[in-house]
């Protein structure tokens, strides 16, 4: 790494107009990168750090607009001030794609779906080279047999849609290298990724870098790929920087109470939560037996179908009464659609879900009747991933809240309105919200209305989607240990579905690991976290980025 | 590819067949038959009226017997290329209907290809450029334009053409060149008298489609693939006109499905006002008249019409769109 900086940013300043009002997304932010390092650019959500990576473009989306500073950009003819560019015209396009490119979050959006793989870097070359169409094809099936997707030249004709993920985030880092740039900017680039699939392309993106000598801008919200990738960190909050350090002095001593507290939440997660001993004699909630969910495929004319996705193939768990059990897998494992098959959201085609009502014989929610569901949903209950879709925008938090009041019980809408406001209270939110909308409130608070709403009728097992993906770090244990408290006051059972193993070590008492639908490995959290037995669980426990920079091969003694 | 075709054109084949009892069900819906009406037609000029004659008439075209024998003796003749035979006329319906439904299908193909001419280019500088004094003109037109009923239009032009300009607008030919040969100066003679026509239909579906462009462009214009091509250091106008504005594309090319039925339904009414040798005058008199053979072709035909439209603008969406064409 040499100290020749490329990239001056100098009181950096970005506004978004709001009706009346002003945004200021970029709060006077300087910072420096130098040839050949990575910056990782850290922060939460709406803490200014994507609206950063995009000015450096001159990619700032509409109405926003640099309202001050300076980018400057080293050049063999001198510095050049990227704000003077202005976000039209030559200049600006010279930059984008040739000195610097930009890799973006979302690889599933971020390539057209009606140009072939080959086309979109073809023309990235041709627009930035004077080279033949020949030739460029041939660089471009390079660069794909550079970032390991097998058979590039194949590859270069087909569209992105055929593609998983992972092997369209590696297209598009071939399409951003295309032109040798010397830096190159990564806005969330895993972030949509599963973790084995994020340690590859962390990998890759380290490699080439080391490669070529490039400056990498690394943005992210994850403390365990900061700590895997960075040279440097960047700490950013409401869009201002807060601290800019080595990583290593940056884990070990943070300067600032942001940053502190940050970490604090991170490294919170690290270890499980205290949690009450075990009973001997468990009594189950609920028993998985062989269940399976299979729909058909290739269901042709009239015909019968030839093939069928075995979304659950064989599934036994048993639930506990007063146990967290997680459920862990990479996307497409089957691990949402089991939470939903307990509910009957589908019907299982084979095995049965024996569950212990609370009076009664139990009964086999695989084979229930409409009636005896209808019962069940005051016992069993679910809280989604998405706190921004969950909760009907049109519906007050009262309305909402009371909503499963009102179809399992026969209370009055007196003793509903002490329910909710008693319930709006424990779960950490003013009682007196009641006629707001959601609109109102943010994600943590959102995930809290939702979490009032799954116990307002007091049940007895919920079924946790992914309850805390979808927040930020710093409000993840806070939701989980309500949910907790939760537990302890109400003798709840939890089915606790995530992708997250730091999450489900923190939270759960015994783990099951998914993959294609079927569970690989159950046991205790502890031991499965730690010492995995099954060749799945190792991989997908290695790749979980932890939060730690003296983990790393680079580290010094 | 091949196919993809063929499967779409063996799709048409109970399509086709649907079509073609719908239509006979709805010539066979009125109470009587031609018979019936030309009995009433002939009461009305004050002559007696001879039982035996429409006796006889009756049994000469088999309109005494039960439905699915007269369905199937109809159709049966479709298949070998004969319509039967038109009452009114009194000549075969194939010789009627040729030359009507070619005019059409040649009015409506120009009216499509029309509007998607202009709706094209100002659908994306409306998205391009939203909230725009252009988007507002376009916007305003277009309500405008989408409000006005189609006849309404035609009444005016006609109405301003020959008062103000001493023109007349109507029919399709001067008539020096109605039953002249195929010439350079038919063509033009033709083109002149077609552009009212294919102005009035399209008017409306011109405005609606601007209207589709402009919401599709919308949509695609603020997606990440957008932004990742702007990033790669495409020029403004090329990145809109090979990225999103290829994506929106889709569903334009898909409202050829809906398109064609409105252009042939409000083809009907034009025409009719408009006087133009088309299908629709022909089909509203065989309606009223209940000559059910002339009736019931033309709606076949034009069931036929729609589906081909349909198949066209499948093909041209399999060829924009890899997505369709490979899964």
């Amino acid at each position: 790494m040499s100290d020749e900086t490329i990239l001056k940013v100098r009181n950096l300043s970005v506004d978004f107009p709001i009706q009346k009002s002003v945004v200021h997304a970029v709060k006077d932010v300087s910072f420096d990168l130098k040839r050949g390092e990575t910056l990782c650019v850290v922060g939460e959500s709406g803490s200014g750090k994507s609206v950063t990576a995009r000015a450096i473009l001159q990619l700032v989306a509409k109405p926003g607009a640099i309202t001050g500073g300076q980018i400057l950009l080293d050049t063999s003819s001198g510095e050049v001030d990227i704000v003077k560019l202005g976000s039209r015209g030559l200049a600006i396009r010279e930059v984008r794609g040739r000195r610097i490119a930009m890799i973006f979050q979302e690889p599933m959006t971020s390539l057209s779906p009606v140009h072939t793989i080959g086309h979109q870097i073809v023309e990235t070359i041709l627009l930035h080279e004077k080279v033949s169409k020949e030739e460029a094809r041939k660089r471009a099936a390079a660069l794909l047999g550079r970032v390991r997707i097998p058979e590039p030249e194949k590859a270069l004709d087909r569209y992105s849609f055929e593609f998983s993920g992972g092997m369209r985030q590696r297209a598009m880092i071939a399409m951003a290298l295309s032109c040798n740039p010397e830096i190159l900017i990564a806005d969330e680039p895993t972030t949509a990724l599963d973790v084995t699939t994020q340690a590859e392309i962390l990998s890759l993106i380290r490699e080439l870098q080391r490669d070529r000598g490039m400056a990498v801008l690394f943005i992210t919200h994850d403390m365990g790929v900061v700590a895997q990738i960075a040279d440097r960190v960047m700490v950013m909050f409401r869009g201002q920087k807060v601290e800019e350090a080595s990583v290593f002095d940056l884990f070990e001593r943070p300067q600032q109470p942001y940053t502190r507290a940050l970490l604090g939440s991170v490294l919170k997660l690290e270890t499980p939560a205290p949690r009450p001993p075990r009973p001997a004699a468990e009594e189950p909630i609920a028993k998985i037996e062989n269940l399976e969910l299979h729909f058909p495929l290739n269901a042709g004319f009239m015909g019968r179908p030839t093939n069928y996705l075995k979304a659950i193939d064989g599934v036994s768990l048993t639930i506990n009464q007063g146990e967290t059990v997680g459920v862990v897998g990479e996307s497409g494992s089957g691990k949402t659609t089991l939470g939903r098959t307990l509910l009957r959201v589908y019907d299982p085609t084979g095995g049965q879900v024996m569950y212990w009502p609370s009076n009664g014989e139990p009964v086999d929610i695989a084979t229930l009747n409409k009636a005896g569901m209808k019962s069940l949903y005051g016992e069993v209950r679910m809280v989604f991933q998405d706190p921004h879709s969950s909760l009907n925008p049109r519906m007050t938090i009262y309305q909402t809240i009371s909503e499963p009041l009102r179809t399992n019980t026969d209370m009055t809408e007196r003793q509903m309105m002490d329910r909710v406001s008693e319930l709006l209270s424990r779960v950490g939110l003013p009682p007196d919200i009641g006629d707001r909308y959601p609109h109102a409130f943010s994600g943590g608070q959102r995930q809290r209305i939702s979490i009032a709403r799954a116990v307002a009728v007091r049940p007895r097992l919920i079924i946790a989607d992914e309850p805390t993906s979808a927040l930020d770090v710093s409000l993840r244990h806070q939701v989980l240990d309500l949910m907790r408290d939760l537990q302890n006051e109400y003798g709840l059972s939890y089915l606790f579905i995530s992708h997250d193993i730091s999450v489900i070590r923190y939270f759960c008492d015994r783990v099951a690991v998914m993959k294609n639908g079927k569970i690989v490995e159950v046991g205790d959290v502890v031991q499965i976290c730690e010492n995995p037995q099954h060749a799945y669980t190792q991989n997908l426990i290695g790749a979980v980025p932890r939060p730690d920079p003296r983990l790393r091969a680079d580290a010094p003694q | 590819m091949l196919i993809f075709i063929l499967k779409r054109v063996a799709g048409m084949i109970p399509a086709m067949f649907a079509i073609s009892i719908l239509a006979f069900t709805v010539i066979q819906l009125p109470p009587g038959d031609y018979v019936s009406t030309y009995a009433a037609q002939i009461a009305q000029t004050g002559e007696a009226v001879d039982s035996a004659v429409l006796a006889n008439l009756r049994e000469r075209y088999g309109l005494g017997e039960n439905l699915a024998v007269q369905y199937v003796k109809w159709i049966g003749g479709i298949v070998r290329g004969d319509f039967g035979q038109s009452f009114e006329w009194n000549q075969p319906v194939t010789e009627l209907v040729w030359g009507r439904m070619g005019m059409t299908a040649l009015i409506s193909f120009l009216t499509l290809i029309t509007m998607w001419a202009v709706s094209l280019p100002i659908g994306i500088i409306s998205a391009v450029r939203q909230y725009s004094v252009i988007d507002y003109l376009t916007t305003t037109f277009a309500f405008l334009a989408t409000a006005v009923p189609e006849f309404l239009v035609a009444i005016v032009l006609l109405y301003i053409s020959t008062m103000w300009f001493g023109v007349s607008v109507g029919g399709l030919f001067s008539p020096a060149f109605e039953n002249a040969p195929l010439s350079l100066a038919k063509v033009w003679d033709f083109l002149q008298h077609a552009w009212i026509p294919i102005l009035v239909i399209g008017l409306g579906s011109t405005a609606a489609l601007t209207r589709i462009m402009r919401a599709n462009l919308l949509d695609e214009l603020h997606k990440p693939y957008v932004e990742a091509a702007r990033a790669k250091g495409l020029p403004e106008g090329r990145l809109v006109l090979t990225y999103p504005v290829r994506v929106a594309l889709n569903p334009f090319i898909s409202t050829i499905g809906w398109v064609l039925p409105a252009l042939i339904s409000g083809e009907l009414i034009v025409s009719t006002v408009l006087n133009l040798p088309t299908a629709g005058p022909l089909l509203l008199q065989a309606l009223k008249s209940q000559d059910m053979y002339l009736a019931g072709a033309f709606i076949l035909l034009t069931g036929g019409l729609v589906l081909i439209g349909t198949l066209i603008s499948d093909i041209l969406l399999a060829i924009s769109d890899p997505r369709i064409r490979l899964s």
